[in-house]
């Protein structure tokens, strides 16, 4: 296990170190916050009934969904694995005494938690301070808490899993354009990233029901700001736990497979 | 007991033939055609624990896809492998440890960080045990002179100054097997000398087997006595370098700075040419021995200076390639 967390270590170092990026991703995150919240002001003062969510509570899922966004988007793409796809560098990764799944899984959510952890203080600092109904409002109850965290880290695990996954197709098509885009833009759609799930029209929340992608951003905020009970909190963390072990046995028998077919490109 | 053994692999690639054009790739995308590429075609060899081998033949022939092979990365599709007792693609995690690999053409340090981090990384990668990483680093060190280059970030280093990182880094858990693709790959003289040197020392000092490839004739002068050479994925000669060269270098060239012209014929001269300042034969000695040929011009001419050089390993193995049609 050790062996695995040096990379976790390294890219966590490596992260750290780009401060400009860090304080440029708060800003970003800053800006999106307000344009969403905005739009979503004046929907709401426009007098539209039978809305799903409170406005202060889907502020405060806006706010949590943009100090957490680098840990939770999914088109997310590692330049270092896909270049080593296409110019045969993978090469070097197969001569390590290691698994190469495992060690993708360690690389990525090593790069995802350095990122969000000098981004994620910041916006939920400022967004607690500022004038309502603009803010994001902390209060919550303990078990609330508590589970909301545990959701937080299996929807980490759960992202890693999916991101590693489209990196794996990789492996197949050498090439990260064309349908692994599509299939992350559609995955961050349905995540319920950009508009919450209760927004989508009724069969595209049953879709997004199934699928896992809505278990990593719209569950645990909406769970946080308490638009989910704790008993369908309890449901959803087992549905987590069932895609988690469901796309990492995917994942690590395409891995195989891929390997057992490999090509290095490149002489 | 060979220590690696290789018997009748066979490794062909499918590769699609796609036509140029949009007419072309629309058609292809639809019907594709698939090419079929023997790059190994019943390769056998067996090597003895502590040699040097150089592993030669022209670009495509198949080297690369051997290493690969032989170090667990591409599995072939018929034959068997063993190396050190493992079977290279099926004990993979616990054969690599046993094996250090330079890619002359690739990097295997961090591009942004200094390489004793990513040395670092190593030592966390291979479980290798603290004091054995300190005195191994050490050695290494001071035998590829690293002391001033280590601490720099990997990007900033000149070619010659990364590859010696390189194979330092392929060495750090002491592995008793070294491939080496193309190590000098793009080297000014002066790191190849380096590099050769160095592999000259731990091959004798720790007994470590190496199989290398390389384009660089000297550096198969230098290091191995024993070459195997492939063409067109079949292998065409396995044997000792001097043989070969008993049998392809029977050529040499003698230029003679004189002021007289010669009219000379015989089956023994193969070339004659004029030059500014004298003329240049290039001799058969297999049908007359040098001394011969010196009396036999000297006779005829005044020389007043002569310079003898034997053929350019590099022609050699230009004619090689020729003999076998690669």
């Amino acid at each position: 296990m050790k062996s695995y967390l040096c990379y976790f270590k390294l890219k966590f170092i490596t992260g750290l170190q780009y401060r400009a990026a860090a304080i440029a991703g708060v800003l970003t995150q800053f800006f999106f916050g307000f344009v969403y919240i905005s739009v979503y002001v004046a929907f709401y003062e426009s007098g539209s009934s039978n809305l799903p969510m409170e406005l202060s509570d889907l502020i405060s899922y806006v706010w949590l969904s943009q100090s957490f966004f680098s840990l939770i988007y999914l088109w997310y793409k590692d330049k270092e694995i896909l270049n080593m796809i296409k110019n045969g560098n993978i090469a070097y990764e197969l001569l390590r005494p290691q698994d190469l799944y495992l060690m993708w899984c360690h690389k990525i959510l090593g790069e995802r938690l350095s990122s969000v952890i000098l981004r994620f203080l910041p916006v939920i600092l400022i967004s607690v301070i500022l004038p309502k109904p603009y803010n994001l409002d902390l209060s919550t109850s303990l078990p609330v808490l508590i589970l909301f965290i545990l959701s937080m880290i299996l929807s980490s695990i759960l992202m890693t899993l999916l991101v590693v996954f489209y990196h794996v197709i990789c492996l197949f098509t050498l090439d990260e354009k064309g349908i692994v885009n599509i299939f992350m833009v559609i995955s961050d759609v349905l995540s319920g990233l950009g508009i919450p799930v209760p927004f989508f029209p009724k069969f595209m929340q049953n879709i997004s029901n199934i699928l896992p992608f809505r278990y990593i951003s719209d569950f645990p905020f909406r769970l946080y700001v308490g638009n989910i009970t704790i008993n369908e909190g309890l449901i959803s963390i087992l549905v987590q736990i069932t895609w988690i072990i469901l796309l990492f046995t995917i994942g690590k028998l395409l891995t195989n497979k891929a390997l057992k077919r490999a090509v290095i490109q490149g002489g | 007991m060979s220590f690696i053994s290789v018997k009748h692999i066979k490794k062909t690639f499918k590769v699609p033939i796609k036509s140029s054009g949009i007419l072309g790739t629309l058609k292809s995308f639809f019907k594709r055609k698939y090419r079929y590429i023997k790059a190994i075609d019943d390769i056998s060899f067996s090597i003895k624990k502590g040699e040097i081998v150089g592993y030669i033949g022209p670009n495509g022939a198949g080297k690369s896809t051997t290493i690969k092979i032989l170090s667990g990365i591409l599995v072939p599709d018929s034959g068997d492998v063993k190396v050190a007792g493992l079977i290279p693609s099926k004990d993979r995690k616990e054969y690599v440890k046993q094996i250090g690999v330079v890619f002359g053409q690739r990097s295997q340090l961090w591009w942004d960080i200094p390489a004793i981090d990513s040395f670092n990384l190593l030592k966390e990668i291979y479980k290798i045990p603290k004091e054995q990483y300190e005195s191994t680093l050490n050695e290494l060190t001071k035998l590829l002179n690293l002391e001033e280059i280590l601490n720099v970030p990997v990007r900033n280093l000149s070619l010659g100054n990364r590859m010696k990182c390189e194979i330092a880094a392929s060495l750090l858990h002491s592995p008793k097997i070294l491939f080496l693709d193309e190590p000098t790959i793009g080297l000014d003289a002066v790191s190849k000398k380096v590099v050769r040197e160095f592999i000259k020392k731990i091959n004798k000092q720790k007994n470590v087997t190496i199989i290398l490839t390389t384009h660089d004739m000297a550096d198969i002068e230098a290091l191995a006595k024993r070459i195997i050479l492939i063409g067109k994925g079949k292998l065409l000669y396995d044997g000792s370098l001097s043989k070969l060269k008993k049998n392809y270098d029977y050529l040499r060239k003698i230029k003679v700075v004189t002021k007289d012209t010669i009219d000379i014929k015989k089956d023994c001269i193969v070339k004659i040419e004029k030059l500014d300042d004298g003329i240049e034969f290039t001799i058969d000695i297999r049908k007359i021995e040098i001394n011969e040929f010196i009396k036999l011009i000297s006779s005829k001419i005044s020389i007043i200076d002569i310079d003898i050089d034997s053929e350019n390993i590099d022609e050699l193995i230009v004619k090689l390639y020729e003999d076998f049609k690669i």
